[in-house]
């Protein structure tokens, strides 16, 4: 019997904490089954700085400045499946707090008249991507296939996530496994 | 070149230069890029670390009610929430005017032992142990945790479970594995069953033979590189740690201890709740990400290296066996050249796994766990400073709070913040020896990121972290002699230095 094809999975975190990078890593001894099943292409976990075409894209985090919008639009270009996981993806999230605040004042505050500061000046170099001023859910800059909600969701719930997508299941969660804490 | 871009990190003319660029730096936590500005002979002038993002922690808890902090704020990093949950929470602890009871503290430290393991583990196997298995040039598409479980598959296997392990800690003291919930003002809200301390020392044994293990490779690795790896990235720094009142390594409460680059004291015991006096930061255009330095020596030179290889180094001994056996080989391996090197802190960093779970073990022995007086409190008071040794270095927590219980202002200090300027100089002593002049290829570009690597760096908590320093008056005569000196806290509080 010839091997499977594997499914090509890329992930990124945008305006998130590696959380729910971290609770993907939480599957335990399942990552070694896993990755019988997959390939990664760009994640934090490898050196793939682009995604090239994938069958399923992950993404934690919001949208936060111009960059994590074009990593976005890149993801969702190049992923059959696209899927936001966490607080932060599905509707800002934390970092989404300072939405109620205006962003020159904030970086007025911090940068420029802070105390104590021994050269103050707003960093404005060209290398520094934008920050827009709201924090975004990812599906108002691009559609979205699948939510997964928690903060972070568990291990368990990635798991079943993923077992039920790579079997061809439309993927349930269901109780105990669905959380928004 | 010019003097200026022979120090690398502003190039005189950039306009004529080729810019080059890592983005994002990938296997380490967070959001940053690397750019090199070169000229038509590959002779670098300019290498920078960016920290691209901005958030504002500091500003949005300002209005929340106190108890929240430790909850809210470990969501500045998913790899090391412990550390934020249990440094707020030390502050909080001040707030409420708390003596912890031994139950609440040992708690609260088994969490943070806990922490350590996981978090070490996640850095050697899962983010480094590519570089230092297969080579820092090897094939990019195997160079990753993927390309460990095929070549080297019971390596990858001990990693996972020992970074499982870690987690399981957590999440029997904190309720839960990321972002939990144990550790309150005062306190902690729930004890260790006697079921939950059965079910974690039934693998401990098992725990406490692959740290050692890992201590082994990490020696191992070093030995069978000795050239490379006791002369990669390497430069001078101060260092800044916590020591415990008899100079013994303590990662959840203690002094803080800077030293000069020669190994001349600066400060030692220091209480950290006056951290604004010894501490100051700096602003650069090109990075979110500040600058601190030690105030008496000024932002030129008072730059200073935080985390595993400072606090093995610095401190007199570690107190437990195993892990002071291994600290006092390290120490002595080729005459020094491992406790010198940047590379050196990843087995540092596995001493240090060692230590957290020797320290574990002795912990899920103690009756105190079970005890049921978990929560105290005193004298309420307005300003709360709490500090740790995170897995990645010095953590500061700062908070005020008014008399409704809400916070009013907020100053975070994040262990990577602190290991600003020294990544920069691990890049650019890396950029000296390994780039300039050659035609870059990707291997050659990792070598930045495995210097980079090598700190361990959370971009993610440097990136929602603001700073709020403190601010220093001073009120001078006509013939310049100081008449009186105001200072301002970071938490707004003036106070006259000659009343």
């Amino acid at each position: 019997m010839s091997e499977k094809k594997k499914l090509r999975l890329a992930t990124t975190s945008l305006a998130g904490c590696f959380g729910c990078h971290m609770s993907f890593l939480d599957i335990d001894e399942r990552l070694l089954t896993l990755l019988e099943l997959v390939e990664f292409d760009r994640s934090p976990l490898t050196d793939i700085k682009h995604c090239g075409p994938c069958d399923i894209g992950l993404i934690e985090g919001g949208v936060c400045n111009a960059e994590n919008v074009h990593v976005l639009r890149e993801f969702r270009k190049n992923c059959k499946i696209l899927i936001a996981i966490g607080a932060c993806a599905i509707n800002g999230g934390l970092p989404a707090l300072r939405n109620s605040l205006d962003l020159g004042d904030c970086l007025t505050e911090v940068y420029l008249t802070e105390p104590g500061l021994a050269h103050g000046h707003i960093p404005n170099d060209p290398e520094l991507p934008l920050p827009l001023d709201k924090v975004h859910p990812v599906h108002e800059v691009v559609k979205i296939d699948y939510y997964i909600p928690g903060c972070p969701p568990s291990g368990d719930a990635i798991w079943k996530f993923f077992s039920d997508l790579i079997a061809g299941r439309t993927p349930e969660l269901g109780h105990g496994l669905i959380q928004y804490d | 070149m010019t003097d200026e871009d022979e120090n690398l990190e502003t190039a005189a003319h950039p306009e004529k230069l080729r810019r080059v660029a890592i983005d994002p730096v990938s296997r380490v936590e967070g959001h940053g890029k690397v750019t090199l500005l070169l000229d038509e002979n590959d002779q670098v002038h300019q290498v920078r670390l960016h920290i691209v993002e901005f958030r504002g922690f500091e500003k949005f808890v300002q209005g929340r009610p106190y108890w929240e902090a430790p909850v809210m704020v470990q969501r500045l990093c998913g790899i090391c929430p412990v550390s934020h949950h249990i440094a707020a929470s030390k502050a909080m602890d001040m707030i409420v005017g708390a003596t912890l009871t031994p139950t609440a503290e040992k708690v609260r430290r088994l969490m943070h032992y806990g922490q350590i393991l996981q978090s070490h583990a996640l850095h050697f196997f899962h983010l480094s142990s590519p570089d230092l298995l297969f080579g820092f040039d090897s094939d990019a598409a195997k160079r990753n945790i993927i390309g460990v479980a095929a070549a080297y598959p019971e390596i990858a296997k001990q990693g996972v479970l020992l970074r499982k392990y870690g987690q399981e800690v957590i999440r029997i003291t904190a309720g839960k594995r990321i972002h939990g919930t144990g550790s309150i003002p005062g306190g902690i809200n729930k004890n260790v069953s006697l079921e939950e301390r059965d079910y974690l020392l039934r693998d401990i044994r098992q725990v406490l033979e692959w740290s050692r293990a890992a201590a082994d490779i990490a020696r191992r690795l070093f030995e069978q590189n000795l050239d490379l790896f006791s002369t990669f990235g390497c430069f001078d720094a101060h260092t800044l740690n916590l020591v415990r009142e008899d100079g013994a390594l303590d990662l959840y409460h203690g002094g803080l201890r800077a030293r000069d680059m020669h190994g001349a004291t600066l400060f030692d015991h220091y209480d950290y709740r006056r951290y604004w006096d010894v501490i100051f930061e700096d602003v650069k255009p090109w990075s979110y990400m500040k600058f601190p330095f030690f105030r008496s020596l000024g932002p030129q030179a008072g730059w200073y290296r935080v985390g595993p290889l400072t606090r093995v180094t610095q401190c007199d001994f570690i107190p437990t066996p195993q892990a002071e056996a291994q600290r006092r080989e390290f120490m002595a391996f080729g005459a020094g050249s491992a406790a010198r090197a940047t590379l050196g802190s990843h087995w540092a960093r596995m001493v240090e796994m060692l230590h957290a779970a020797e320290l574990i073990e002795a912990l899920l022995h103690d009756p105190d766990l079970q005890g049921d007086e978990l929560v105290s409190k005193g004298q309420r008071q307005a300003r709360g400073v709490g500090v740790i040794e995170a897995p990645r270095g010095t953590l500061i927590h700062h908070y005020k709070v008014d008399e409704n219980d809400l916070i009013v202002r907020c100053n975070l200090i994040v262990s990577t913040t602190h290991n600003n300027q020294a990544m920069n100089e691990a890049i650019k002593q890396v950029v000296r020896k390994y780039i300039n002049g050659r035609k870059l290829t990707e291997g050659l570009l990792n070598y930045i990121e495995v210097a980079i690597r090598a700190f361990d760096p959370c971009l993610s908590c440097a990136t929602h972290a603001l700073g709020k320093m403190p601010l220093q008056v001073e009120l001078l005569d006509a013939s310049s002699a100081r008449i009186d000196a105001l200072t301002r806290d970071p938490d707004g509080t003036v106070c006259s230095l000659h009343p």
